[in-house]
């Protein structure tokens, strides 16, 4: 009936049987997860809630509220993955020449699900949402191009998600780490469901992002307002096509990777195993084919956030705009082109490593373009340096020392001895907090007030972002030092007690990093608190130019009342020079809007339940799993009227009442920008 | 595990006894101090100086190939520095210059291009690229890792277990786990295979690193200059005890390791089908060295991890 699910599955059981220290942990993690789940239950039922969650969010198919919901998930788990990383950090420091508290597998669990949270449930639904937010306002859409098919993309990310969190309290997860190698990963080196709530879970997310992909792409080709070339498309969108183009090409191989692995573990296939014809070295070609395309998936939203923060915040155009483009494309070509170079140590002959070297160093070439394109950007501008520019500028600093050390890896010779090294951990993650993390943070700040209405809190945000950069340089800098003293990753204890202060040093990063993710917690909390005195109900709070500023905050849910038509880039921008950004449309229609659906949490619950199923191989369960989610998809395919129509009347009084407040505004210059003086109205040319 | 400690620990202790090194004396010392982590500000800039056995990676290099590496490291940190140190300098300036409110500088909100400079931002890192990408091409063949350091290299077969790696002298017929004894100045030719999952070999201080995976020979060629103690390790997380997955390499003058091969031929067991059967479990081991081992093993690994060889004796028998 329960597969191979028993009692000592669950932590609680296992550390009561079994009081260690690791156990206990995992059993204290476990508890706060479970705790976490029922505060959401009882909060949710104490004031009501459940109805507006369901009507308001969870069957909603706004683009917005699907970005704002893809963000929350991602923020939980970035709580945890950080967590979980400050927790290796003290066990490596305790287990200096010592037995640490964690047993080794435990450790293995930690930096597996730590890896593969912050990649897929952390880094992507956040960009996912970030641009699921803001690109149908940048482009003048009133929603994506397959808004159901956007809910069920969040639906099995976030199933995913659930099955990583399930694994915290029911059994136990990978210890493969987040690229689950075989054949360490295959079931005679593996046994038991961690490998396998790794596969499902990824499987899900890689699925997740590809329909992602595929509704970017579209909506950017086919939902642009009138005159909207694509070259008049603000920076953002460009990164956001390229990235969408990589989702769909890249998650494929993953997805491929990960299903010939269950078909290894469930049904004695030898696609990655030793004998029988298998061979593992397709499965990291698979799975770096994949791998290497994501690392640029990851960081060219950032760059896109990037390319608007610096030029909003300078108050000038973007710098070399074409260029830009063309960077980024170069970029997103190239990224298919060097895969190899996540294992040049495989054996393969000398001229494959130089070919593929090179490709990676070539990389650098449209990379360190977009660096100087971003400095000059600021060139001749007026720079107002608060929190996403503070984000902005240093990320171009520490971009820049990870590029270096990106250049260093991407020379087989050097590779050779630092491979799988902390220098390798201090690499990937100089480029990806700057280059994923801090920008989507600084995408929050940019655009938190034009999605609730009302500003983030300055202080709180400078708090953070001090806690944040000096966390990270504290926390990884050691980790090149350790690397090249031949500390390896994954290690969970090391005789080696040179390595003592160096690990102390990058714990202590790690806990201001731990502080940075509490700065962004009371950020949110004190602007809530003040939300009056943060308002920006105009919702131009930054002098912003491009489209999405040129609607209320938070805009209705059509975004747009008339959709605007543009004739050139910084849309907004000179539409507000010329008079033009605040008028009363004379041409408002009647519209439809996309009506609620079931369908995407129908699959969400159906998608966890088959993956739980088959993870602990409860078959009835799989089945029922998926009659569930594909019943709902053929279910909806019958369904005539999807569509919800709003009238004109309606749009006119919303977008007369926005005219009416705007007109009791009194604009304000860049220098009240932070002050509650700033009610979303920029005073022109200030 | 600590079992595995406990041998380490012993271990070094020998080594400090037979006189190899103040060295090791300073680590122990190191090691009583450590745990104590609230003493760690003020021990910090102590420790790092008294700790001399931190040298390790290819800075400290101890093999050609090593030396080649550290090198081609410095050529790349002067390269890049053409491009990173402008940034550098300009961004703080910049900063400065255009700061909002009281920045010098002039504001031109329109100013979005200039050819010169998209040609020099296009061009420096082109020629950057190019010098880098030549040098990548040139270093990559030369240290290409199956590629013999010389005439008359010595073979050792690696053979990767869990948790721990047995090394195998065809010519000189005896075999050790976890702990390499080899002779310095001579080329060293290793040639891996794995008996369970994907491992990776790697010792930082001579430079160089290749995968051993089951069912394949993958080679590494290195060479100690001089006689000296290397750590040695998997790089590869293979389960459990993979932390523990480490070995000292030994490279002695050639008459000491004639001496040593002497002493191991003499003194030691030999490497019998019940002593692989115990290695060929999952399970960390001590350091020991075996006097001789049944020829063609090492084939037979890599037959019996593929799958072709015989399914009943075990790749010992």
């Amino acid at each position: 009936m329960l597969g191979a699910l028993d009692w000592q599955a669950i932590v609680f059981v296992r550390a009561w049987r079994d009081p260690s220290a690791s156990e206990l942990i995992g059993a204290a993690a476990g508890g706060l997860a479970v705790t976490g789940a029922l505060a959401a239950v009882v909060l949710l039922s104490v004031f009501r809630l459940w109805r507006p969650l369901w009507s308001g969010w969870l069957t909603s198919l706004d683009h917005k509220k699907i970005g704002i919901m893809y963000i929350v998930l991602s923020l939980v788990m970035l709580l945890r993955a950080v967590i979980e990383a400050a927790l290796m950090r003290l066990h490596q420091l305790v287990a200096v020449g010592q037995g640490g508290p964690l047993s080794p597998e435990h450790f293995a669990q930690l930096f597996s699900t730590h890896g593969t949270i912050m990649i897929f449930f952390m880094a992507m639904p956040l960009l996912t949402g970030i641009i699921n937010y803001v690109m149908p306002l940048q482009i003048g859409a009133r929603d994506v191009s397959f808004p159901l098919l956007n809910a069920i993309s969040l639906a099995l990310t976030a199933a995913g998600a659930a099955l990583v969190m399930v694994s915290l309290v029911i059994g136990r997860f990978s210890t493969g780490g987040w690229s689950g190698y075989a054949t360490y990963t295959e079931l005679a080196y593996s046994m038991g469901e961690g490998v396998d709530y790794w596969i499902w879970a990824v499987t899900l997310s890689s699925l997740g992002s590809t329909l992602s992909g595929l509704n970017f792409a579209v909506t950017i080709y086919k939902k642009r307002c009138p005159g909207m070339t694509l070259f008049r498309m603000p920076l953002f969108c460009w990164t956001t096509l390229c990235t969408s183009i990589l989702m769909i090409f890249a998650m494929a191989p993953l997805t491929a990777a990960t299903v010939m692995l269950a078909l290894d573990r469930y049904a004695g296939f030898h696609f990655f195993t030793n004998d029988a014809g298998g061979n593992m070295m397709n499965y990291a070609n698979l799975f770096w084919l994949f791998g290497h395309p994501e690392v640029y998936i990851l960081i060219l939203p950032a760059f896109g956030v990037y390319s608007e923060v610096f030029a909003t915040f300078s108050g000038k155009t973007l710098y070399g705009y074409r260029a830009l483009v063309f960077a980024t494309m170069c970029i997103a070509v190239l990224s298919f082109t060097v895969w190899l170079h996540h294992f040049f140590t495989m054996g393969q002959s000398a001229n494959i490593n130089a070919v593929f070297g090179i490709a990676t160093m070539t990389i650098g070439i449209p990379t360190g373009v977009k660096v100087y394109e971003w400095l000059m950007t600021m060139v001749r501008g007026r720079i107002r340096l608060t929190t996403p520019m503070l984000f902005a500028v240093t990320f171009l600093v520490t971009f820049v020392l990870g590029g270096l050390t990106g250049i260093l890896l991407a020379n087989p010779t050097i590779d050779f001895s630092v491979h799988n090294s902390l220098f390798l951990v201090a690499h990937f993650h100089n480029m990806l907090i700057p280059g994923l993390l801090f920008g989507m943070i600084a995408a929050v700040q940019v655009w938190f007030p034009k999605a609730f209405g009302f500003r983030l809190h300055e202080g709180w945000g400078v708090a953070g972002f001090v806690c944040w950069v000096a966390g990270f340089y504290l926390a990884f800098m050691p980790l090149y030092a350790l690397g090249l003293m031949g500390a390896m990753r994954r290690t969970s204890q090391w005789a080696r007690p040179e390595y003592g202060p160096w690990l102390a040093v990058a714990l202590l990063g790690a806990v201001l990093v731990l502080g940075g993710v509490f700065c962004l917690a009371m950020q949110l909390f004190v602007s809530i608190r003040r939300r009056k005195e943060l308002a920006v109900p105009v919702g131009d709070p930054w002098d912003g130019r491009t489209l999405e500023w040129a609607c209320p905050a938070p805009p209705p849910e059509w975004n747009f009342t008339v959709i605007p038509k543009v004739a050139s880039g910084d849309a907004f921008t000179v539409m507000k020079r010329e008079g033009r950004a605040y008028e009363m449309p004379d041409d408002i229609e009647d519209i439809e809007m996309p009506a609620n659906s079931a369908v995407a949490p129908v699959i969400c619950v159906a998608s966890v339940a088959t993956g739980f199923a088959v993870t602990w191989h409860i078959w009835w369960l799989a089945v029922l799993g998926l009659a569930a989610g594909w019943g709902a998809v053929i279910a909806r395919s019958f369904v005539l009227d999807t569509k919800r129509r709003i009238p004109a009347a309606t749009l006119r009084a919303s977008h007369a009442a926005w005219l009416d407040r705007l007109r009791r505004t009194v604009p304000v210059s860049r220098a009240g920008e932070t002050d509650p003086r700033n009610d979303g109205l920029a005073e022109h040319g200030a | 595990m600590v079992q595995a400690r406990g041998a380490d620990g012993m271990r070094r202790a020998q080594m400090a006894g037979t006189g190899r090194g103040g060295v090791t004396g300073t680590r122990s010392v190191c090691a009583a101090r450590v745990p104590r982590i609230r003493h760690l500000p003020v021990l910090l800039p102590l420790m790092l100086a008294a700790c001399g056995d931190a040298r390790d990676g290819i800075f400290f290099a101890a093999g050609p190939v090593a030396e080649a590496q550290r090198a081609h490291f410095f050529y790349i940190l002067g390269w890049m520095a053409v491009a990173i140190l402008p940034i550098f300098v300009a961004l703080p300036f910049v900063l400065w210059r255009y700061r909002y409110g009281r920045g010098r500088g002039r504001y031109a909100p329109e100013w979005e291009s200039q050819r010169l400079l998209e040609t020099v931002f296009w061009a420096v890192p082109v020629v950057i690229v190019v010098a880098l990408g030549v040098m990548l091409w040139r270093q990559t063949i030369r240290l290409d890792p199956y590629m013999p350091l010389g005439p008359d290299p010595m073979t050792v077969e690696v053979v990767a277990m869990d948790w721990k790696f047995l090394f195998l002298y065809p010519e000189e017929g005896v075999a050790s786990v976890n702990t390499l004894t080899v002779p310095a100045g001579r080329p060293l030719r290793f040639v891996l295979t794995s008996a369970t999952v994907m491992q990776s070999f790697v010792v930082p201080r001579l430079g160089g690193q290749i995968y051993a995976m089951g069912g394949m020979v993958t080679e590494l060629n290195l060479q100690a200059d001089a006689p000296g103690v290397f750590r040695g390790q998997n790089t590869q997380y293979n389960g459990e005890g993979f932390a523990q997955q480490k070995f000292e390499m030994t490279a002695m003058a050639p008459d000491a390791f004639d001496a040593w091969l002497a002493r191991t031929r003499a003194d030691a067991p030999p490497l019998t089908p019940e002593v692989w059967q115990s290695l060929d479990t999952r399970a960390t081991a001590d350091p020991a060295v075996y006097s001789a081992y049944p020829p063609g093993l090492f084939g037979r690994v890599v037959d019996t991890t593929l799958g072709t060889g015989s399914h009943h004796g075990g790749a010992g028998q």
